[in-house]
């Protein structure tokens, strides 16, 4: 009887090369949680830190290694999926958790969470975002998803001495079920509608047997839309972005600003441009009023902030409003677009919040705005990248941030959408309020400011001078000024000479197949 | 003759400045300018009056994907106002250096990066290339008058950027609309304005996005209704940036008309041309009337400015060949006349204790001759007697305007009149009358006010004893870029002009 059962199923084709950058990660966090047992200060503070980043440089070789432009090819049939977007999508998680780890480094929340369980969470999530990109059907799309979820939530509240962080993860696990749920119950009728979980035999389902006006296919397809959007912070469901970010642990909050919203937009186009192109007259309409929407409460959120925490939580939400501009027109052009910005947004913002937790750390200000007063004079090593990412945030040229704007707008005109491109500049200009704020803040202080007088010395006018205290010097965090100078360094990089960035792109452009030709 | 080399090298020169110990920035920033002004030197010697296209063209692609070029040209329209360009980053560079900063490098490293993106902006002779370089000159002014200006500098500032990069970002959406939109089926995406000019896009597209061209370069401008970063911006902004922002970034727009929206969107300058010239008159009244009425003495010479550019504006949207020639000139002129202006004042406000505010001035000629006789030079020209190199310009603008829109151009005239009213106020309540409380009277000092003064007024008199120096170079180029729109707007180019037509390979 089991016999003959186990005779009818055949086993399912694996292809372990593709699979190796998942092994390798699997290996690796299983590897740091058993290291970090020891509980020495060397294996604490530098080898579990080092076997992180060794796992994560692992897999990024690995994945460069498998790359390979055109179609999907199988890694494990109808499960798991490898192409160039997947593997593009891999390099923005990869170095979204190096740079994490860099800047954990001397983070209070990893010494009161433990070495091993915070980059043991870390590297769960990496590898929860790199199969979610390389998902090939609903049931996998949604276990990568919570995979990814559920360590963030923990390292949320990995600050566990500060009231703040565990109410940011407590927040952001109640949040973020609720947006599982939703998009768990959308899979399900997308699945209920069409009578299959993978994409490609829903993408042939809609031509053939199921109308694509089904009301049970569109309500799922609208839940799973509603899913997605809790994770990429879109309006009006980004209630949680600021308190959350601005609660967790700044490395942790660099990390979600940008892998997590890679991931949800991987989400969108997995599932919208492969499974659902020929839904498009019902879903672009919807998410570009989204974008919208997006693009107006993120800035106009934005202006009002001192927190630069929360400044970066609300800009963030009105840059993914941009960059769902790509997602909307559903062509080649528009993911090439979006996994760009995707790129230069993670440089960008890593870069802004290393910027972030140099200063918090030494100021007493935390990460109120008014940490970085007279940084330009003080810190100029911190003070440029902040600048240069703010500008790129901004959308100024000769920065990476520029040309994805550029293309962002190109793809949308391209779509049909031009006024969704006219919306993006406007929402640019209403940002320009918060972006060049921190910039002034930094460079134009007062020529001269008045020292009270003391026993002995009237009041008298100075110079404002650096170095509030020596452990102000940036350069005792040498790691985190080394993040933030190589993302500015970046940004400026792909703004003047993006070219090598666009072979990339246009690599994943070709991943998937329905929008070609 | 490489136009890379004068484009980078003020940038090149900012980036040594910063790596040269505090004291030694400055002289490698004016190094830098004055070798860009012996370039452009160089470049209207070699220059080929007679050719009408682009001369010295560099065409490489820049970023593929987006079809955007590295192309640099020079024709008998932006010639001119690259030497302008080098010529007033020499006199701010002077005007700056003989006076101490804070924070030098950064100081003279903004300088010269602005020069580098405003030269881009004239010589890019691709839209995209165009509009990186024009937003990119923000971003060395945001900083030179928020961290060097005077009062509230930080608000004006953003202010400022804000008002204008609203602009440049619309103009960023048109751009690739244009590029995209005017791409033919299956054929690859191209920014270059030679490519756009060919073709040309359906006529409702033409407007709106000729709209928001329109708004990007009035709003630089400034034109009427888009002047509201005015006041606090000049007010706030230190004199040798004053310099720079009334007399050259001002500039960029008008040109910006001329090289890319009328030849690109004939249709639409046609169709919009009543909506310009009303802006443009009402710019040229209301600034006028607002020069007379004000107390500071920027804030003269800022709304002074509105009218000229009113003048400028209008003489382009005439789309008259004369008028068109009186504007190309009107640039460059009120480029020299407005730096002398600021240096003039910041000269002024050193003997005020730094007050520049009419009412406390006064009497300073007795005292100081030499600066009163420069000033009434500079003041002359600018409200264009005869014999000054303004009173060419105007007069061109006023001409081609007669022959295509009398009535604007009679209600345009009034503004000469006007000039002359509020000049020799502000030159009447500085220099003569009662010596006011503030002012302590010395004549101009050789070392600090001299080296940026007497270029300027050495220029003026050039200007005004040989205008068809400047007229005989340009001719050629501007006149086929405004005959399309004129054909369009049922003016009459002038039959010699017919021939540039069929040259553009355009119908009618």
């Amino acid at each position: 009887m089991i016999l003959t059962l186990a005779a009818k199923v055949t086993p399912p084709v694996i292809d372990y090369k593709g699979f190796s950058p998942l092994i390798a990660l699997v290996g690796g966090t299983v590897l740091v949680l058993l290291v970090a047992l020891f509980r020495g200060r060397a294996v604490q503070r530098g080898l579990v830190p080092l076997l992180t980043a060794g796992t994560l440089l692992t897999a990024m070789g690995l994945s460069v290694w498998v790359w390979h432009a055109g179609d999907s090819r199988p890694i494990v049939e109808g499960a798991i999926e490898r192409d160039a977007l997947a593997m593009g999508m891999s390099m923005i998680f990869y170095v979204a958790g190096l740079a994490t780890v860099l800047l954990s480094h001397r983070s209070v929340a990893v010494r009161e969470a433990g070495a091993g369980e915070y980059y043991m969470l870390l590297l769960s999530s990496v590898t929860g975002m790199v199969l979610l990109a390389q998902a090939a059907n609903l049931v996998t799309l949604f276990v990568a998803l919570e995979l990814l979820s559920i360590p963030l939530y923990v390292l949320c509240a990995s600050h566990v001495r500060r009231r703040t962080s565990l109410e940011a993860g407590l927040k952001y696990l109640v949040i973020g079920s609720l947006g599982s749920a939703t998009l768990l119950y959308g899979l399900a009728m997308i699945y209920g509608a069409t009578g299959t979980t993978s994409f490609a035999g829903i993408d042939n389902a809609l031509g053939d047997t199921v109308s694509i006006a089904d009301p049970l296919f569109l309500t799922g397809v609208g839940l799973a839309l509603t899913g997605f959007a809790f994770k990429a912070s879109v309006a009006p469901f980004h209630q949680w972005t600021p308190d959350v970010y601005q609660g967790a642990p700044t490395p942790i909050t660099a990390f979600m600003a940008v892998a997590t919203k890679a991931a949800a937009f991987a989400m969108f186009l997995r599932v919208l441009d492969q499974a659902l192109p020929s839904a498009q007259t019902y879903w672009a309409p919807a998410l570009a009023t989204l974008a919208v929407i997006t693009i107006i409460v993120g800035n106009v959120g934005a202006i009002a902030q001192s927190s630069l925490k929360r400044m970066l939580a609300w800009s963030g939400v009105a840059q993914a409003g941009y960059i769902a501009a790509g997602v909307v027109v559903g062509t080649q052009k528009g993911l090439e677009a979006t996994a760009f910005y995707l790129f230069v947004y993670l440089l960008m913002n890593v870069g802004a919040f290393a910027v972030i937790v140099a200063r918090e750390r030494v100021s007493e200000f935390g990460d109120d705005i008014r940490s970085l007063e007279g940084l330009g004079r003080a810190a100029p090593w911190l003070a440029w990248p902040m600048t240069i990412c703010m500008l790129a945030l901004a959308g100024f040229p000769a920065t990476g941030g520029f040309i994805g704007k550029f293309y962002l707008i190109d793809a949308a005109v391209s779509g049909d959408y031009a006024w969704l491109g006219i919306v993006i500049v406007a929402g640019s200009v209403i940002s320009l309020v918060y972006y060049l704020r921190v910039i002034a803040v930094m460079f134009m202080g007062p020529f001269e400011i008045t020292l009270p007088a003391m026993p002995g010395r009237p009041a008298r006018r100075v110079k404002p001078v650096g170095g509030w205290s020596p452990e102000a010097d940036a350069w005792r965090q040498p790691e985190v000024v080394i993040v933030a100078l190589l993302c500015a360094a970046a940004t400026i990089f792909f703004g003047v000479w993006p070219n090598p960035l666009f072979d990339v792109v246009r690599d994943m452009g070709t991943s998937i197949q329905s929008l070609i030709g | 003759m490489h136009l890379t080399i004068p484009l980078f090298i003020p940038l090149a020169a900012g980036i040594v400045g910063l790596l040269l110990p505090r004291g030694l920035a400055r002289w490698a920033s004016l190094a830098g300018t004055l070798a860009v002004l012996g370039y452009s030197v160089a470049m209207i010697v070699d220059f080929d009056s007679a050719t009408r296209g682009l001369q010295w063209v560099t065409n490489e692609t820049w970023i593929d994907t987006l079809g955007i070029h590295y192309k640099l040209g020079v024709d008998g329209l932006n010639l001119f106002l690259i030497l302008a360009t080098a010529f007033l980053w020499v006199i701010a560079t002077l005007y700056a250096a003989v006076r101490e900063w804070d924070r030098p490098r950064l100081f003279y490293f903004n300088l010269g990066l602005a020069e580098t993106a405003v030269l881009g902006a004239f010589l890019a002779q691709d839209l995209a290339l165009f509009v990186v370089f024009f937003d990119l000159m923000l971003v060395p002014f945001y900083f030179l008058i928020g961290a060097w200006g005077r009062g509230n500098r930080v608000y004006a500032t953003t202010k400022f950027v804000i008002y204008t990069l609203s602009g440049s970002l619309l103009m960023l959406a048109g751009a690739v609309a244009l590029g995209v939109l005017s791409t033919p089926e299956g054929g690859q995406i191209s920014f270059q304005l030679s490519d756009l000019t060919v073709h040309p896009v359906g006529h409702g597209t033409q407007v709106w996005i000729f709209l928001l061209f329109a708004a990007a370069f009035l709003i630089k401008a400034p034109a009427f209704p888009l002047h509201g970063w005015v006041p606090e911006t000049y007010r706030a902004t230190p004199i040798p940036v004053l310099i720079l922002l009334s007399g050259i970034l001002s500039k960029v727009g008008m040109y910006a008309f001329l090289r890319i929206v009328i030849p690109i969107m004939p249709g639409a300058s046609a169709t919009l041309q009543e909506l310009m010239l009303v802006i443009a008159v009402v710019s040229i009244l209301y600034g006028s009337v607002l020069a007379f009425s004000q107390d500071d003495a920027r804030l003269v010479v800022a709304y002074s400015s509105i009218a000229q550019l009113g003048f400028i504006l209008l003489g382009i949207f005439a789309l008259d060949p004369k008028s068109a020639q009186g504007s190309v000139i009107q640039m460059l002129n009120h480029a020299v006349v407005v730096a002398g202006l600021f240096v003039i004042i910041g000269v002024i406000a050193a003997r005020a204790r730094e007050s520049e505010s009419l009412e406390r001035l006064g009497g300073m000629a007795l005292r100081a001759p030499v600066l009163a006789g420069l000033f009434l030079i500079v003041a002359l020209a600018t409200l264009a007697m005869p014999g000054s190199p303004n009173f060419v310009g105007e007069i061109l603008i006023l001409f081609g305007t007669f022959d295509e829109k009398f009535v604007y151009g009679l209600v345009a005239s009034v503004g000469v009149v006007l000039a002359a009213v509020y000049m020799i106020r502000l030159y009447q309540r500085t220099m003569h009358n009662r010596a006011g409380p503030d002012v302590a009277s010395s004549d101009l000092s050789y070392r600090l006010d001299l080296p940026a003064l007497a270029p300027v007024a050495l220029v003026l008199i050039a200007l005004g004893l040989y205008p068809q120096f400047v007229l005989h170079r340009t001719e050629a180029s501007t006149t086929p870029k405004i005959v399309r729109a004129a054909i369009k707007a049922g003016s009459d180019p002038g039959p010699q002009h017919a021939e540039a037509t069929t040259v553009k390979g355009a119908t009618p």
